[in-house]
């Protein structure tokens, strides 16, 4: 049987995706099956999101060097976007971010930043798929020179060979900390202390629903017991953490569930506590949120496909809910059928269904996992008054509690206004979630209720000068 | 809880104007409820600038202005707290001569209103404000101007009224508003406020109250586009206007530049707004060429806000035409923020004497249906 071919004017839709990650990338290739060819927009200069990054021109390492078991993955996804590039089935832009989306009647413009140059690109139709960043928690000495996130010591490995110190202290809440740990074990350098601020008990009670994965279960397991074969145990329920050191981290002091303090002497710190979505072009692009409570985070709605709330924008991957590399290639490919569909192109049935049911199981695996590792509540609650929150600023923990006992923000926007948190470079992508968690905290309001900061852009810093430069639009 | 639903006096608009006229009513012993859409001082008098501006205005404006800069010096004692207010004074910027030339005869009309300039020529704005760019020939200064930090102000206003026991009720958009024998009956929520005496400053949303009481004002929507960059060395100790008025620019001592220009966009019929990008991109060049030592800073941010902007370019100050007990404020095309604590005095003087120590009479609001009128004032 023949299929009608697309009607002309899908053809001439412009479809652009935001970033070249396992979803964007297999969004892209869908896309490219179907007779689309669409534009890929990344921040990197290489295609793989963070998970299966690259390392650059000049320091390439065996995949399974840098990606472990994940080595098969992160080739596949590097090979099919690289066919997809000689095929001319896509037009990529690396190294460009888009700083902006705004809506014009039933169109979209796109301000880019590229060469330090600005440009415009106008699009029918956007798929999401912007990733994830580490959820950050302050902790006593977290401003410390020497103390990264778990997601940075990652990137410092992957990218360039790089190891975070000498003595190396990782902390976390979630499935990348057995993961680092081990990659630092495989080049060799084994990690002073590791530490997991979840219960162990949460992880026993959700190996029900961690079981909907096995492979990936099984694959955790291993990277714990393997880390522990190796004198690296991961020491659960840690109830508190503080970076020792004057002008940079020397130390690192932590309490374990029996009460017990200690003491350890390291060079870096790499600390984080589960994921956060980067939804702000969402944001811009006018999508509507939804509170998450079982990862503890605001989420871009989307339907079961990946639309969003805004028509001609869909949402795939770690950018619309943390799901891992495995259910963004899903989402990825899901969200573009999705997209082809609303434009009258036809799509299988069939794959839809799978993809839907893969999915679904995928689902289950990750609300055990956000079980398996609950948001640290704990670490939050009892933050010092002394404790810097918005470090762009240098915006105290008490600072904030003051601002909210004297001014009565009613949201988080409005402790914004009063105090400057989240005013700086990173405009509240790192302390955002926490004013919003003091202000729940000292107003008595719901989490839900101090709500999220807005995004304005631009949704990352961009220099003057690329407005000095010659303006490029297409 | 029950709520009092009878006062003397119902306000319509928690921003700076509005809440200073509940916190002086109040003070005078009135019983005031001020009903507010959304947050006080969450539109136009907390998304502005932040210029305390008296130089550049329209010259029957600076006998207010002039007044209001008054308040200013004292606002961080009558508030409690403080709200940033830096007398950096205000540099209103000549790039060709005949920049100049209007700079050299706007200073002896503001002379006559009682504001003193000080004109600084070509020769010596080199020497004087070293950090200025070479497109810079000339500027008047006016010393006493300054900035605040708009976020603030009006938000201070509230608390103080607040304390005081003015009854506001934010989050609550009022449907209808009428004159009844005896005042005037508001519905605002689920509730009907009734009240002897009946304050319009609802900002872009005044002119659908006024048009409820028979006065049309043709109020156009009017959005900044207004931009900040990261903490950068402080060098730009004064605050930064142009003649032609297409860019401003301020730093604050952390660092950090603020600069508009132009227009945003949105749609204020859902009270949406937003900056820009091809209006921040042609201010950017501006700015680089007024300070040059900021070319290197990255921009963070960039937000819009809503004002209302009138056919004259000056506010609607004063009593209703047509309905005896209503009082307007609103329509301050993007300069209110400075007059909000004067007209806050203003509104209460009106309201509780009927009549004003500072001339209003540009500021009718039947000017626009009256040609006549708005020929004498303009």
């Amino acid at each position: 049987m023949t299929l009608p071919g697309p009607p002309a004017n899908v053809r001439r839709t412009r479809v652009v995706i935001i970033g070249a990650g396992p979803a964007g990338v297999t969004a892209a290739a869908t896309l490219a099956r179907h007779g689309v060819t669409p534009i890929v927009i990344d921040e990197a200069a290489k295609p793989g999101g963070q998970i299966y990054r690259q390392p650059p021109d000049g320091a390439a390492r065996p995949p399974r060097e840098i990606y472990g078991f994940d080595a098969a993955k992160a080739t596949r996804i590097h090979g099919l976007f690289k066919d997809l590039q000689s095929a001319a089935k896509i037009d990529y832009r690396s190294q460009t971010l888009v700083w902006n989306i705004t809506r014009n009647e039933q169109r979209f413009r796109l301000d880019l930043l590229h060469n330090g140059v600005q440009a415009t690109l106008d699009a029918d139709k956007i798929i999401l798929a912007t990733g994830a960043v580490d959820r950050a928690l302050p902790f006593p000495g977290w401003v410390l020179p020497g103390v990264f996130t778990l997601g940075a010591a990652q990137i410092a490995l992957k990218s360039q060979g790089v190891a975070i110190g000498r003595r190396v202290a990782l902390i976390g809440a979630g499935p990348l900390l057995p993961l680092l740990v081990n990659q630092y074990l495989a080049v060799g350098i084994k990690p002073v202390a590791a530490l997991d601020v979840a219960p162990f008990i949460a992880k026993l009670r959700a190996f029900g629903g961690l079981a909907a994965q096995p492979a990936t279960l099984l694959k955790g397991a291993y990277y714990t017991a393997r880390a522990a074969a190796l004198g690296c145990a991961i020491t659960s329920n840690v109830r508190s953490i503080r970076a020792l050191g004057d002008s940079r981290v020397t130390g690192l002091a932590y309490a374990t569930a029996d009460g017990k303090t200690h003491e350890i002497a390291c060079d870096g710190i790499a600390a984080s506590f589960g994921l956060r979505s980067e939804s702000q072009l969402a944001d811009l692009a006018g999508c509507r949120f939804e509170f998450d409570n079982a990862s503890r985070q605001w989420q871009p709605l989307r339907d079961r496909v990946g639309r969003s709330s805004v028509s001609g924008v869909y949402i795939a991957g770690d950018g619309a809910a943390i799901g891992g590399a495995d259910v963004a290639e899903l989402a990825g490919e899901q969200a573009a059928l999705a997209l082809l569909d609303d434009g009258g192109t036809p799509t299988s049935v069939e794959r839809r269904h799978t993809l839907d049911r893969a999915l679904r199981r995928q689902s289950r695996f990750r609300r055990a996992l956000e079980s398996a590792y609950p948001f640290p509540a704990h670490l939050v609650a009892n933050i010092p008054d002394g404790l810097i929150i918005c470090r762009c600023e240098g915006i105290t923990a008490g600072q904030l509690r003051d601002s909210i006992a004297r001014r009565h923000p009613t949201d988080v926007n409005r402790l914004k206004a009063f105090s400057r948190l989240g005013m700086g470079r990173c405009q509240g992508r790192m302390c955002g979630h926490v004013g919003a968690e003091l202000l729940a905290a000292h107003a008595g309001c719901g989490i839900v209720e101090a709500g999220r900061l807005r995004a304005q852009p631009p949704i990352k810093p961009i220099p003057l000068t690329s407005a000095l430069a010659t303006e490029v639009s297409s | 809880m029950t709520l009092a639903n009878t006062c003397d006096v119902a306000i319509i608009g928690g921003g700076t104007a509005g809440c200073a006229a509940a916190v002086h009513l109040r003070r005078a012993g009135m019983q005031v409820i001020l009903v507010e859409r959304d947050r006080c001082g969450g539109g136009a008098s907390g998304v502005n600038f932040g210029g305390v501006r008296t130089q550049g205005r329209n010259p029957v404006e600076l006998p207010l202005a002039i007044r209001s800069r008054a308040i200013w010096s004292t606002l961080n004692e009558l508030l409690g707290e403080d709200v940033e207010f830096d007398a950096t004074g205000h540099l209103k910027l000549a790039r060709s001569p005949a920049d100049m030339a209007e700079l050299e005869a706007y200073a002896l009309l503001a002379r006559e209103a009682g504001l003193d300039l000080t004109l600084i020529g070509p020769n010596a704005i080199r020497a004087e404000v070293p950090w200025l760019g070479a497109a810079v020939v000339g500027a008047s200064l006016a010393p006493n101007d300054g900035q605040a930090n708009p976020r603030l102000v009006a938000p201070a206003y509230a608390r103080l009224a607040r304390r005081l026991g003015v009854d506001i009720r934010e989050q609550t958009s009022v449907t209808a508003a009428r004159r009844t024998e005896h005042g005037f009956e508001i519905d605002a929520a689920s509730a009907t406020i009734t009240s002897r005496l009946l304050i319009n400053t609802a900002g872009m949303g005044a002119a659908a109250i006024a048009r409820l009481f028979g006065e049309e004002v043709p109020l156009e929507a009017m959005m900044p586009n207004m931009v900040v960059t990261e903490p950068v060395p402080y060098i730009a100790t004064r605050s930064i206007g142009v003649c032609g008025g297409d860019i401003y620019i301020r730093q604050i001592p952390r660092g950090n530049v603020i600069f508009g220009g132009g227009r945003g966009g949105g749609d204020w019929m859902d009270w949406r707004s937003r900056s820009s990008t091809e209006t921040t991109l042609t201010n950017i060049p501006k700015l680089v060429d007024i300070v040059p030592a900021f070319r290197d800073a990255l921009i963070i941010r960039s937000w819009s806000g809503i004002d209302g902007l009138t056919p004259d370019k000056l506010p609607v100050i004063g009593p209703s035409m047509t309905t005896p007990g209503l009082l307007h404020a609103f329509g301050f095309c993007g300069s209110g923020f400075q007059l909000g604590p004067v007209i806050g005095e203003i509104l209460a003087e009106l309201a509780l004497k009927g009549g004003s120590s500072s001339p209003l009479d540009a500021f009718r609001i039947d000017r626009f249906t009256q040609p006549g009128l708005a020929a004498a004032t303009a």
